[in-house]
């Protein structure tokens, strides 16, 4: 979806600026929103660039930097920790060779930190762009992302 | 009426009546940080806390109204350990390298810090170091000294309609600064500097022009000339702490020629000539049915938003430069005939109330000798205080002098410059005696007077009823350029200012400026207008005798290659 | 019994996405009553009923809808939906399972009060319970239960739905207000209330997810009925997410007046490791630690707050006695500094001192200057910040100095760095 059919689906006004962004940062391979499209949309709602980065700097699932094709992200909270015996993130970043925050060479993965996404009963969780995937295990982690690498996901 | 305690204290106060307003009004003292008259309440430092008998937590005095048979207590040692808990976690993210710091002695954290009784921070300081913002020639910006007080995110937006500051980020993260944190010169920034006056700390301030004056007033091959603004001569005394109020011209003149300048003048000089040239354009646009409304020119903050923001009115704005321009070219040419001197020589100084007008200063066109700046540097009423206490001058013991010659003699009218509505009655007490060919019974215009944000008025020109209209802050200027963008404006003259209260509340002007001071120096302004000889531009003989010997007429050719500009649309 | 199906009666029962199937299951009765009666006779059978809000303040239901119906003008009902605390997924559940409550108790609330117009606040995570709410409000526009002349009769309201993109704070009302406006999520001073001036400065009613489902159930039973059920100290059923060291982690719903420890043991099953509870925390990151020997009390808001703690939104997560305390407070307090939203002072550069002070005992290099500090810190974050986030976040140091005072000791006693 391009930009212009994204903010014709709302009106033009700044309450919608977070629904725009998020369809945005989608719609987008690299799962973030651009300085030019950030412009655009700014002048679409009639706000200013900075209030558009404002919030675009304030929610963690916007971006105004190029992320992977896929952007894993794990909890960190108490729940999931209590159940994460294995460790999740060593899994992931043993597979991926990448830290928190950084994007593998090849642009497929982007690893972040998330807070509790509400799977706590089925903890340890993490999502895969809005996939999530949950009781995860050590052989779990490392089948979804061969799963995504292989294009079967 | 609202009856409470404070301190064992009974309180009577109207409904609505905050805790912290309801304490001074009975002197009891509630320190505060973030809180600035005529801003928006946010509350965001916590400093005003105090403990009222039966609430859970303590809440910010700022922002809770007093309630019946409430009772507070503003220094239990609970409220005291808070404030001074919050004042160390300040602290413990600050370049606290006061001593190296512009607003060192000035600065409201520093103050409080002192006022709590801080001798040691239990906090380590965690503050990661971000990059300073000096790209632009008139405003600063330190983000490693900023506190988040958010009052200069509220100016910008609320006062000054502009959004150019925002908080970026989150939690420890969170940053104030333009989007994608760029430097303000990449941004829709004015340069008005109204963040800079509001800053409790030196987190924005003016860029500091002052050693390169230094410098110049010791280079004997220089030839050194300043002209002072009509708004810094009701401020400068607050800078320096003057205790008896206005600081006279006199006094004035005499510090200038202590610092070292070779000749002192008034920019209200070339204000009157402004008068003289705008006036006559108004005029020739009235009677030859050319591009009204006609808006004024001189605020260098205004032009900024108008070449950025509002291309379509800039045929409306008129040609004129602002009187700080005006005499720079002078000054490089005719000055510079006059007294047989190389204009490379001549190094022009302006004290300003405004951080804006160092910009201008930097234009490119503005150089009428083909080569240098008509104006070299510009510095603040805040810097000119500086210089004063650098040189240790003492205004109670100095003598008297008077301004410099050829520009030495001006009006009340240009006096009114500084304030809002002033270059207006300015120009109608000229424009009025021009087309009606007739004395100005009262010459004081009360409608266009006063800190209204839109101001307007009704004059008889030639027999036609001509309306006018006054804005001040930028928000109020967006108010009535949708009128003139959409064709449909009422108006023949419109006077914007950048700043509210007009040049009088520049951001160059001391720290801290409110409604109050800024009436106080409204005030000031017009004292000083009704003690002028000549109130009226066009009987201010210098005037006349620039217009015989050099200039021939207003709007003449030579008039138009020295004092009026071009504008064009900038976009970013 | 332990559990109490009411507002999870339909969970699995019935298809979420089938209106039909909601209908069939006494679906929008409620709302066909409530178009009968009075805006004063519902919110009489809430002011009977006794409830108090659902997302964790525990505020008199009542209390807000009445002071919210008095306003005049344009008024906006809110239900919130950005379910963040850690340990909570009730609110996830309600609207995965059973969307049509949610909007049938928005609709309730909207004839008792006088409200037109009302946005669901789901939190941009919640991708699957955003496609459902969505499809289930498009589906009650078809069936007249949404839009004007609702069911034949003179009620007009619609809702929208919305989502957030990623913070905590924003299950802070105003915080809430300012997001759906298309802000970052920093609170509002206060006054005024929502209720007063909230959304675009109208008055706003914000509730939560399982406060609003509770309004069909109250109007079934009555008022005075629903107000039998539970404790002295409060009424009706709460879900419960218990999550944790525990077997049978997931969803309960249980009258208030059962006990933690019914709910860990009986339903939970105990520790999922075999190993002795060390310590629950109740409410999420937020709540209060507390150790087994408290686990008798009632799940009730009420006697909780007697040490300055509640049970919140109802989670319950069971830590075994293999985890470090320390470590348990540090990832609360790390997840505080990440979700502060910057605006005041304590909150902002606070949380970051007590991840610092909590990481010395952790890393056990604390001393008994740094428990002053961090005792210190603590109370001032709670006493004086701005919003719900900073004053119940030092919870879990505030709870856990007081009930494992011993632990505290032991690390400043045992110092590394500290030569015997």
């Amino acid at each position: 979806m391009d930009l212009q059919t994204i903010l014709s689906k709302y009106p033009p006004q700044p309450q919608y600026l977070i629904e725009m962004l998020i369809d945005v940062d989608d719609a987008t391979e690299q799962h973030y929103v651009s300085e030019d499209e950030l412009r655009t949309i700014a002048a679409y709602v009639g706000v200013r660039d900075s209030q558009v980065y404002s919030v675009m700097s304030f929610y963690t699932m916007l971006s105004t930097t190029p992320r992977g094709k896929y952007v894993i992200q794990v909890c960190k909270d108490v729940p999931c920790y209590l159940n994460d015996d294995f460790n999740v993130l060593k899994t992931i970043q043993d597979e991926l060779a990448i830290g928190i925050g950084d994007t593998t060479p090849d642009q497929l993965f982007s690893l972040e930190l998330t807070a509790c996404i509400g799977c706590c009963d089925e903890a340890p969780a993490m999502r895969v762009n809005h996939e999530t995937y949950t009781n995860l295990s050590d052989e779990k982690v490392r089948s979804i992302l061969e799963s995504y690498r292989s294009g079967l996901l | 009426m609202i009856h409470c305690r404070i301190n064992n204290i009974d309180v009577v106060a109207e409904e609505g009546t905050t805790i912290l307003e309801a304490a001074r009004k009975f002197n009891i003292n509630i320190p505060t940080l973030c809180h600035y008259p005529d801003l928006h309440i946010n509350s965001d430092c916590r400093i005003c806390v105090v403990e009222i008998d039966g609430w859970r937590g303590l809440k910010t005095s700022c922002s809770t109204p007093i309630k019946d048979g409430m009772v507070i207590k503003t220094n239990s040692p609970k409220v005291l350990n808070a404030r001074k808990t919050i004042t160390e976690l300040i602290l413990s993210n600050h370049d606290a390298n006061c001593t190296a710091c512009v607003r060192n002695m000035s600065c409201e954290l520093q103050g409080l810090a002192k006022l709590l009784g801080i001798d040691e921070n239990r906090f380590e300081n965690v503050l990661e170091r971000r990059p300073l913002d000096l790209l632009n020639p008139s405003l600063a910006r330190n983000p490693n000294r900023c506190i988040k007080c958010g009052r200069c995110v509220d100016v910008c937006a609320s006062v000054q309609g502009m959004h150019v500051l925002e908080r970026m980020g989150r939690g420890h993260n969170m940053d104030i600064a333009p989007a994608f944190f760029q430097p303000l010169d990449d941004t829709f920034c004015t340069f008005c500097g109204q963040c800079a006056n509001v800053c409790p700390v030196g987190a924005i301030t003016e860029r500091d022009n002052t050693d390169q004056v230094w410098t110049k007033l010791h280079d004997p091959t220089k030839h050194v000339l300043v002209q002072i603004a009509p708004a810094v001569r009701v401020s400068i005394g607050e800078e320096v702490g003057y205790k008896k109020g206005l600081i006279s011209n006199g006094k004035l003149v005499s510090a200038m020629k202590h610092l070292g300048f070779n000749h002192v003048y008034d920019t209200n000089f070339t204000a009157d000539l402004t008068i003289m040239e705008e006036g006559t354009e108004l005029i020739h646009r009235i009677q030859t049915g050319g591009v009204l409304p006609l808006m004024t020119s001189c605020c260098p903050g205004w032009i900024n938003m108008a070449e950025q923001e509002y291309p379509e009115v800039l045929p409306h704005i008129s040609s004129c430069k602002s009187p700080q321009q005006m005499f720079g070219a002078l000054a490089k040419t005719y000055y510079a005939d006059k007294i047989g001197m190389d204009p490379d020589d001549i190094f022009v100084v302006s004290v300003m109330p405004c951080t804006a007008k160092k910009y201008e200063a930097t234009r490119e066109e503005f150089k009428a000798d083909g080569r240098n700046s008509d104006v070299d540097v510009v510095i603040t009423t805040r810097e000119l205080g500086k210089m004063f206490r650098q040189m240790g001058i003492d205004f109670d013991k100095i003598e008297e002098q008077d301004f410099d010659n050829p520009f030495g003699i001006t009006t009340g009218a240009a006096a009114l410059f500084g304030a809002t509505g002033g270059v207006t009655e300015a120009a109608l007490r000229t424009v009025y005696e021009i087309v009606n060919n007739k004395p100005l019974e009262d010459i004081v215009f009360k409608d266009v007077r006063g800190l209204k944000g839109i101001k307007e008025a009704t004059v008889e020109l030639g027999g036609q009823p001509i309306k006018v209209a006054v804005s001040h802050s930028l928000a109020n200027a967006r108010e009535l350029m949708e009128d003139v963008v959409a064709g449909t404006s009422p108006y023949t003259f419109i006077e914007i200012m950048a700043c509210p209260g007009g040049c009088i509340g520049g951001g160059g002007q001391p720290y801290g400026t409110d409604n109050k001071m800024r009436e106080e120096r409204i005030e000031s302004t017009y004292i000083v207008d009704g003690n002028m000889v000549y109130r009226k531009s066009h009987d201010n003989p210098s005037i006349q005798a620039l217009y015989k010997e050099y200039l021939e007429k207003p709007n003449s050719h030579l008039a138009h290659e020295l004092l009026h500009t071009t504008y064009a649309a900038r976009n970013l | 019994m332990i559990e109490r199906k009411e507002l999870t009666k339909r969970f699995g029962v019935i298809d979420p996405l089938s209106i039909e199937d909601y209908i069939n299951h006494d679906g929008y009765e409620m709302l066909k009553q409530a178009i009968t009666m009075t805006p004063e006779a519902i919110r009489e059978e809430v002011r009977l009923s006794r409830i108090t809000g659902r997302g964790g303040a525990g505020f008199p239901t009542a209390i807000k809808m009445n002071s919210f119906a008095a306003e005049k003008g344009e008024k906006f009902i809110v239900c919130n939906a950005d379910e963040g605390e850690p340990g909570n997924f009730k609110d996830r559940y309600l609207m995965e399972q059973d969307p049509h409550q949610i909007i049938e108790g928005m609709l309730i609330s909207a004839l008792a009060t006088g409200a037109t117009y009302g946005y669901i606040y789901i939190r941009g995570e919640y991708r699957k319970a955003i496609a459902i709410m969505k499809e289930a409000v498009t589906e009650a526009r078809l069936y007249n239960m949404l839009g004007t002349h609702i069911l034949g009769s003179s009620f007009t309201f619609d809702i929208e739905v919305r989502r957030g993109a990623g913070a905590y704070v924003c299950g802070e009302e105003f915080a809430l207000i300012e997001s759906l406006e298309g802000k970052a999520g920093r609170t509002r001073v206060k006054p005024p209330y929502p209720a007063q001036r909230g959304m675009f400065q109208h008055p706003t009613l914000i509730n939560n997810v399982e406060t609003f489902c509770n309004l069909p159930f109250i109007l079934r039973i009555g008022g005075a009925e629903y107000a039998k059920i539970g404790s002295e100290y409060a009424s009706g059923t709460k879900l419960i997410s218990l999550s944790g060291n525990v077997r049978n982690k997931g969803l309960y719903e249980v009258p208030y007046g059962r006990t933690i420890r019914e709910v860990i043991e009986t339903l939970g099953g105990g520790t999922n490791t075999g190993r002795p509870i060390k310590m629950v925390q109740l409410g999420g990151a937020c709540g209060a630690i507390i150790p087994d020997e408290l686990l008798d009390m009632d799940i009730d808001n009420e006697r909780f707050e007697m040490f300055d703690s509640k049970m919140g939104a109802g989670a319950i997560i069971v830590i075994d006695d293999s985890h470090d305390l320390f470590d348990i407070i540090l990832r609360n307090m790390e997840f505080f500094a990440h979700e502060s939203c910057g605006k005041c002072t304590p909150c902002r550069e606070g949380h970051i001192q007590l991840v610092r002070l909590v990481r010395k005992f952790v890393d056990r290099v604390a001393t008994m200057d740094d428990y002053i500090s961090l005792k210190s810190l603590a109370d001032v974050i709670h006493e004086t910040t701005l919003c719900g986030l900073g004053q119940t976040s030092p919870t879990s140091i505030l709870s856990t100095m007081e009930f494992f005072h011993e632990d505290y000791l032991d690390r400043i006693q045992n110092n590394k760095e500290v030569r015997p």
